[in-house]
């Protein structure tokens, strides 16, 4: 058809379009209400552990100024105080709720806790206020205790510290702790990544450099002028490889490295070692972990070739895949067994392989789980890298 | 009109995009040199596929259309369509590329660090995707139907199974070389076309078109082109197109591929100087279509690039030229229609679709499967749409494209890229109020059908009242939420600035 265009038919086709979606919603929500009858305990606690999942997503960076004042918030919801406020040793991290003027006072309420670790209960005569209207007249101060240290105290300010706040007071001082215990593991982490990462650099192989320096030294009577060629191939890749700072950087920056790599590894094998390299140019900017793909590489050249009689051929491949590049690495060598190969990934890695297993843990700790390794072999049959990275991801970028 | 000329034409070019889908990645990087990895793409190849990807069935037919039915002041339609590179050169071109983003919603994410805009700009950029998309497919049923006759669904499904089969299948997948080699296969078709019709006109005598009703054709500001107030419309029009080529998602996610903000910049100086060689075309035709068919039926003057060779040279020429033309025309639906649903699809698998499916199927479903639906589906709509539209020009419809995207990601780009002070909940309320309006405007103006007067003025072009509100009101939501300006901004805008090769540290 071109042309007539019904109004009162489209309006009515987007009525009822609209009335069915209503229709589903409905359905959906009747289904989801009748799993059974929610009492209201029920109710209360499905509520506090939403309260407390909201509060948790502000404290995962541990207790920051920025997270606490943003957590302070779900905390008093929590505590069904007047007010909250949490202080550590530097002085107060976070007011949250009314009365604002006694915010000034909490570091000077909290000093006996940070100091001894006990919790305590100020009554009337120990909070001073003028205003008759304001609900501040007592406070709860419970301590955040993680690994035997006062980090912080949570302080809860109402009309009277009852039995009940204190008890509660206690109890989410004690989940806060646990948080700031659960983001001290994820910098743990962090920096045992960082630790894994020189650990990786330097670990670039002892035999590589021997073997590289004795194909040179074959060169020096006999072709002077590639064996300086290739010298200065060792020099830029010793400097990349060996470099400090960036943990990221471009794949165009990783390929030169791995052409280097390869260059003075043809200068060792000759015509044994056979490379073909298959570069899609629009990924060549894409960021990606720095050397990410060379061990993968020199894995390809040491474990699929080196111990084969006869060639081998190594080819590498980037290729677009519209919001993601991937990258493939491929010998046609001995393979090795895949049970092997996944003890080496699940991270029991045996000395030889940790290449493979620290590539693959850095990329999923970048990009997530869903960008590890995948690693196709079996003996005999050769062996296939493949890993796929996102195109921008939050956070990444690459340093020269 | 004999048909067997230009379906020769179209089928041929359907069968090589298709062909090059299936082979062009292997054909095009059979290599086995070392040093590859030192050839990143340079700018004038990426310019060239940037040119190749934005020739739409806008610039290719309706330019023409609409220079022919309303006069001098379609000029500006061009002129717009170039004007947006030197904006984008002059204020995003460098600080996108340095900011890392892919699309849209990536820079939206990696400027103001929350993942609710990130969504928002989602949405944004699939309803621009579909709204340009839209015309793409009427286009082609417009020349297929005027080279053969056929029904004008056939030409727009042809164009959808086409590119939903290569895009699908991994081909295409913004392969530059192949995008590039499309722009100079857009231009030679209708550059060649169009010196052979002035060679022919100048050798009928240089007629002039006729007079009388032609005088009010050939001036200035001449109210031709429907609700009236034409000062307004035309500064509205230049508003739109100006700053709404920074919101073209299949434009930006080009600019990924430049090595660093430099080559950006270079990349784009030099796609002005190649769209500004293929626009001098299309107004050649509207203007001998005025001396040789100056009685077009209104509606079809969106054909006129097609039927032009037809009446003015013998048969023989006539034909293979108008089966050039068809050709060319189809190729800029296809590469078009291509890129912009590869970005829709994108999106619609990444933001809005992975995570759902991942729900619904307990994970039981490959990234390749998601893909594929999601290019389904981002090409269904529109199609759906353009069969239930009346058509109302193509170059009309991409220009309420253009006035979306300038409404919404051109507040977010520039203000991005160089004020500091933009909170998210600024950048939110900028793009909800800005795409808000935008789109109710554009869909009155298609839906209501004309109306007349100031109402239909502002309606029609919304872009000179909604960019503005939609500036204002990030900027004083911004103010009045400091609270909210992200965490990282002074970093993020160190990363945006500074050349890469300064040593810094930008962490």
């Amino acid at each position: 058809m071109s042309g007539s265009f019904h109004l009162p038919t489209a309006i009515l086709v987007a009525g009822s379009l609209g009335l069915l979606y209503a229709l589903v919603r409905l359905v959906r929500h009747g289904r989801s209400a009748s799993r059974g009858f929610v009492s209201e305990v029920d109710q209360a606690t499905h509520a506090t552990l939403h309260t407390a999942s909201l509060a948790a997503r502000h404290l995962q960076d541990g207790l920051t100024e920025d997270g606490t004042a943003r957590a302070a918030k779900h905390l008093r919801e929590l505590l069904g105080s007047s007010a909250v406020a949490i202080c550590d040793g530097g002085g107060l991290l976070a007011w949250d709720g009314a009365a604002d003027h006694h915010a000034a006072d909490a570091p000077g309420h909290a000093q006996e806790v940070l100091r001894t670790g006990r919790t305590i209960v100020l009554r009337a005569g120990q909070v001073q206020c003028p205003d008759p209207d304001c609900p501040v007249r007592s406070v709860v101060i419970a301590p955040v205790v993680t690994d035997d240290r006062v980090v912080a105290a949570l302080a809860a300010y109402g009309p009277n510290a009852s039995a009940g706040l204190a008890r509660a007071t206690e109890e989410v001082a004690g989940w806060m702790a646990t948080q700031a215990e659960l983001a001290d593991l994820g910098h743990q982490r962090t920096r045992t990544m960082e630790a894994e990462l020189r650990a990786l650099r330097a670990q670039i192989s002892p035999h590589f450099i021997y073997n590289s320096l004795a194909a040179i030294a074959s060169f020096v009577r006999t072709d002077p002028d590639r064996a300086r060629d290739l010298l200065l191939e060792f020099a830029d890749f010793t400097r990349y490889a060996l470099r400090r700072g960036g943990v990221f950087t471009t794949l165009a920056e990783e390929l030169r490295n791995v052409e280097r790599y390869l260059v003075l590894e043809q200068a060792r094998f000759g015509d044994r070692l056979q490379i073909s390299l298959l570069i899609a140019p629009e990924v060549l900017p894409v960021t990606v972990p720095y050397l990410a793909i060379q061990p993968l590489v020199e894995n390809a050249v040491r474990h699929g070739l080196a111990t084969k009689e006869g060639g081998g051929h190594v080819s590498i491949t980037a290729s677009d895949e519209g919001a993601e590049a991937v990258i493939t690495v491929e010998d046609d060598g001995v393979g090795s067994d895949p049970a092997a190969i996944r003890t080496i990934l699940d991270g029991h890695a045996d000395g030889d392989n940790v290449g493979l297993g620290n590539v693959d843990a850095r990329l999923r700790q970048v990009y997530g789980d869903d960008f590890g390794l995948v690693v196709e072999t079996a003996p005999g049959a050769g062996t296939r890298v493949t890993f796929r990275v996102p195109k921008y991801a939050p956070g990444v970028h690459a340093t020269t | 009109m004999n048909p067997a000329y230009g379906v020769v034409a179209i089928v041929l070019v359907c069968t090589v995009t298709l062909a090059i889908g299936a082979f062009g990645l292997r054909l095009s990087r059979t290599t086995s040199d070392f040093y590859v990895a030192g050839r990143t793409v340079t700018p004038y190849r990426n310019a060239s596929a940037i040119g190749g990807e934005y020739l739409s069935a806008a610039s290719f037919l309706g330019i023409a259309g609409l220079v022919y039915t309303n006069g001098l002041d379609m000029l500006w339609f061009p002129v717009g369509y170039t004007v947006g590179y030197v904006v984008l050169l002059v204020l995003v071109a460098a600080p996108l590329r340095r900011s890392g983003a892919y699309t849209l919603p990536d820079f939206a994410e990696a400027r103001l660090e929350s993942t609710v805009i990130r969504r928002l700009c989602s949405v944004l950029v699939v309803g621009i995707g579909w709204l340009y998309l839209l015309p793409q497919l009427q286009g082609a049923g417009l020349a297929l139907g005027t080279v053969t006759g056929a029904p004008t669904w056939v030409g727009g499904l042809i164009v959808a199974v086409v590119v939903v089969a290569n895009v699908a299948a991994g081909g295409m997948r913004s392969i530059t070389l192949v995008q590039s080699v499309q722009y100079w296969v857009k231009l030679t078709a209708i550059a060649v076309p169009a010196f052979v019709l002035l060679g022919a006109w100048v050798g009928d005598g240089a007629p002039g078109p006729a007079a009388a009703q032609e005088t009010k054709w050939i001036e200035p500001l001449n109210g031709l082109a429907g609700q009236g107030h034409p000062v307004y419309a035309t500064y509205s029009l230049l508003l739109a197109l100006g700053l709404g080529t920074m919101g073209l998602p299949h434009v930006l996610v080009r600019f990924y591929t430049n090595p660093d903000g430099r080559a950006a910049r270079r990349t784009t100086v030099t796609v002005v100087a190649l769209l500004g060689a293929f626009y001098l075309f299309p107004p050649v035709y509207g203007v001998l279509g005025r001396v040789y068919l100056p009685d077009l039926a209104s509606g079809t003057a969106d054909t006129l690039v097609l039927r032009l060779p037809g009446a003015m040279v013998p048969d023989q020429l006539g034909e293979t030229l108008s089966a050039v033309l068809a050709g060319g025309a189809f190729a800029a639906f296809l590469s078009t229609a291509s890129g912009l649903t590869m970005s829709v699809a994108g999106v619609i698998d990444q933001d809005l679709l992975r995570r759902r499916l991942g729900r619904m199927t307990g994970d039981d479903f490959t990234v390749a499967q998601g893909f594929r639906l999601a290019t389904v589906l981002s090409v269904i709509v529109p199609y759906a749409a353009s069969r239930l539209i009346e058509p109302v020009g193509l170059a009309t419809m991409v220009s309420l494209a253009f006035a979306v995207a300038a409404s919404t990601f051109c507040p977010l780009l520039v203000l991005g890229s160089w004020w500091r002070g933009l909170s998210t909940v600024g950048a939110a309320a900028g793009l909800v109020v800005g795409g808000g309006l935008a789109a109710t405007a554009v869909a009155l103006t298609i839906f209501a059908g004309p109306i007349p007067g100031w109402p239909g003025a502002l309606l029609g072009q919304p872009a000179a009242w909604t960019i503005p509100i939609s500036f204002a009101t990030a900027v004083l939501v911004s103010l009045a939420t400091p609270g909210r300006i992200p965490r990282h901004t002074a970093r993020t805008m160190v990363r945006l600035h500074t050349p890469e090769d300064l040593a810094l540290d930008r962490n």
